[in-house]
């Protein structure tokens, strides 16, 4: 019942058939996280494998999200937030005094539960990212960011004739594939999607997943669901959350069908959540 | 049945405002009608003397106009980057403890009497406009507007802010996620969402500065003037209703019914704007 051993992550991801030597993106150690005086995340040690999707399942409150929102610092912007531990990005400490957080969320994106697209244009949206960043020279490069960045959320043909449109007038599946063509557009290396899609409908779900697995070959993706279907069908590697804790990690088809931990086994079964 | 008689007597207690409001209009639109039946309408609003008393009587309402969107001009200008300013401090960086005490202490602003505002203008703010702009007569335009603007800043203020803070936290979350820093989230997706709701904020604080009466009484001087220069002295509708109704003008006469149509032109114009702020209002519930 030694569970920090237990939950020790591997070097490199093994075990997984698709996440197999793949090298490691992100490696967090012992991270916290305090409310105030309580504490909602406890010892968390996790790495992160390059170019696969990563899943964190677990139920309501059990820290999952507010993981995710470590890694690209976003806990900041909670004023009685509190973030201790190690998080590594390609070997650099994201919380070093020297790292601006400015270009840490460029490099790691995010997607919201909630669709938030900005009450602009669909081109607007998308130009926002490269605008602030300053990424595009001409009217010409602003142009092929955003096209390329629509097409790459599987999202250029229901929009290229309507870029000029208030994004806020799309479906809701639509306005979430415009969230994430609105981060691909900064050129991150991670994308961090928190429930991406609970707000949607089934042929909505099974749209953003099949371009979750397309972009995986590009991104880093780590991805907070409590649909677990969802986790097994998307992910490579799984972990689960329970109360603060990390439980268990493994690669995802081992995660559901030979889970170690008894918690795990429950939540998988069905029998809490 | 007491229960009824309690509902009965609520009920006039509310309709009371509503008929007083509408017989004031009825008074005003009255004595209007009388006023016009000697001065033709087309030679109120295009004449560009306002005499009602000379011997030699004008009737032109525009220099009267002209100096009440004068001053109102001067105070926006004021109060426009000032009140936007402060809104974007207290609803996008301020501390919730310096938030609880700086919205609180702007909105006491606005319960400073008008003619304190007033005095403030002449006996403070024209002696000292006057030793930057030489010459600057004691009854000024700028220095009404000035004080006028620093009066309404708590409403633009106060309104703007509420319809910043009404944006909802996941669209900051949104641009902060991309890498925007809090001045870009700020002026690029908070401000431009609530944009209506500041507008309207505007709206209201113009309409209120039209309406203003002590200030421009006190510190503008109470002579018709058409003029863009606001270094000059000029009246407003305002300044000239006060001026007028202290007078004793026989009841009937057209001087005293020059009241009532000054008095109806103001209505209409604060009207206008109160409906375009509630249209522009009601935009921005809509877009969230």
């Amino acid at each position: 019942m030694n569970q920090r051993v237990e939950v020790a992550a591997p070097v490199v991801a093994a075990g997984s058939d698709d996440a197999r030597g793949r090298p490691i993106k992100i490696v967090n150690r012992d991270v916290n996280v305090w409310y105030g005086d309580k504490r909602a995340l406890h010892d968390v040690s996790i790495d992160i494998p390059d170019r696969a999707v990563t899943a964190f399942i677990g139920p309501s409150g059990c820290g999952k999200s507010t993981f995710l929102r470590c890694m690209n610092r976003m806990n900041d912007t909670i004023p009685s937030a509190r973030v201790t531990g190690t998080i590594e990005i390609d070997g650099q400490d994201i919380h070093d005094r020297s790292l601006d957080v400015v270009q840490l969320r460029a490099r790691v994106g995010m997607v919201f539960q909630k669709p938030n697209p900005f009450a602009k244009s669909i081109y607007e949206n998308v130009a926002y990212g490269p605008r602030i960043h300053g990424l595009a020279r001409s009217k010409a490069e602003l142009d092929a960011i955003v096209e390329q960045s629509l097409k790459r959320a599987a999202l250029w043909d229901e929009a290229k004739d309507r870029l000029s449109q208030p994004g806020t007038g799309l479906s809701g599946g639509q306005q979430q594939r415009l969230c994430i063509a609105r981060a691909i557009a900064v050129d991150p290396e991670v994308i961090l999607m928190d429930e991406p899609a609970s707000a949607l409908d089934p042929i909505a779900t099974a749209r953003i997943e099949d371009l979750i697995d397309e972009l995986r070959q590009n991104y880093t993706i780590v991805i907070v669901t409590h649909n677990m279907q969802q986790a097994a069908r998307v992910s490579q590697r799984t972990a689960f959350f329970h109360l603060g804790k990390l439980v268990e990690e493994a690669s995802t088809e081992r995660m559901f069908t030979a889970p170690r931990d008894k918690r795990t086994q429950d939540y998988i079964t069905g029998r809490f959540g | 049945m007491r229960e009824k008689a309690v509902e009965i007597v609520l009920f006039l207690c509310a309709a009371s405002s509503v008929v007083i409001t509408i017989a004031i209009v009825g008074v005003l639109v009255y004595e209007s009608l009388a006023f016009f039946r000697s001065v033709p309408l087309i030679l109120f609003l295009t004449d560009t003397v306002w005499t009602p008393l000379f011997a030699n009587p004008r009737y032109g309402i525009l220099p009267l106009l002209n100096g009440t969107l004068l001053t109102t001009l001067v105070a926006l200008c004021v109060a426009g980057p000032l009140g936007l300013v402060a809104a974007v401090y207290l609803s996008e960086f301020a501390a919730p403890r310096v938030r609880e005490i700086v919205k609180p202490t702007l909105e006491l602003l606005s319960g400073v009497p008008t003619v304190v505002y007033g005095f403030f203008a002449l006996l403070f703010v024209t002696p000292l406009l006057q030793k930057v702009i030489p010459g600057l007569p004691g009854f000024n335009v700028l220095s009404a507007g000035i004080v006028m603007g620093i009066m309404i800043i708590p409403y633009i203020a106060s309104l703007s802010e509420d319809a910043m803070r009404a944006v909802p936290q996941g669209l900051r979350d949104g641009s902060l996620a991309l890498g925007a820093t809090r001045l870009e989230t700020a002026f690029r997706v908070v401000l431009p969402t609530a944009i209506s709701g500041v507008a309207a904020a505007f709206v209201l604080g113009i309409s209120r500065a039209v309406g203003e009466t002590m200030v421009v009484a006190i510190a503008a001087g109470q002579q018709p003037n058409l003029t863009l220069d606001p270094r000059e002295p000029a009246a407003t509708i305002t300044a000239y209703i006060v001026q007028v109704a202290l007078g004793d003008l026989p009841h009937g006469s057209i001087g005293y019914q020059t009241i009532f149509a000054a008095g109806l032109t103001l209505l209409l114009i604060t009207l206008i704007f109160n409906i375009l702020a509630f249209w522009l209002r009601a935009r921005f519930r809509e877009a969230y």
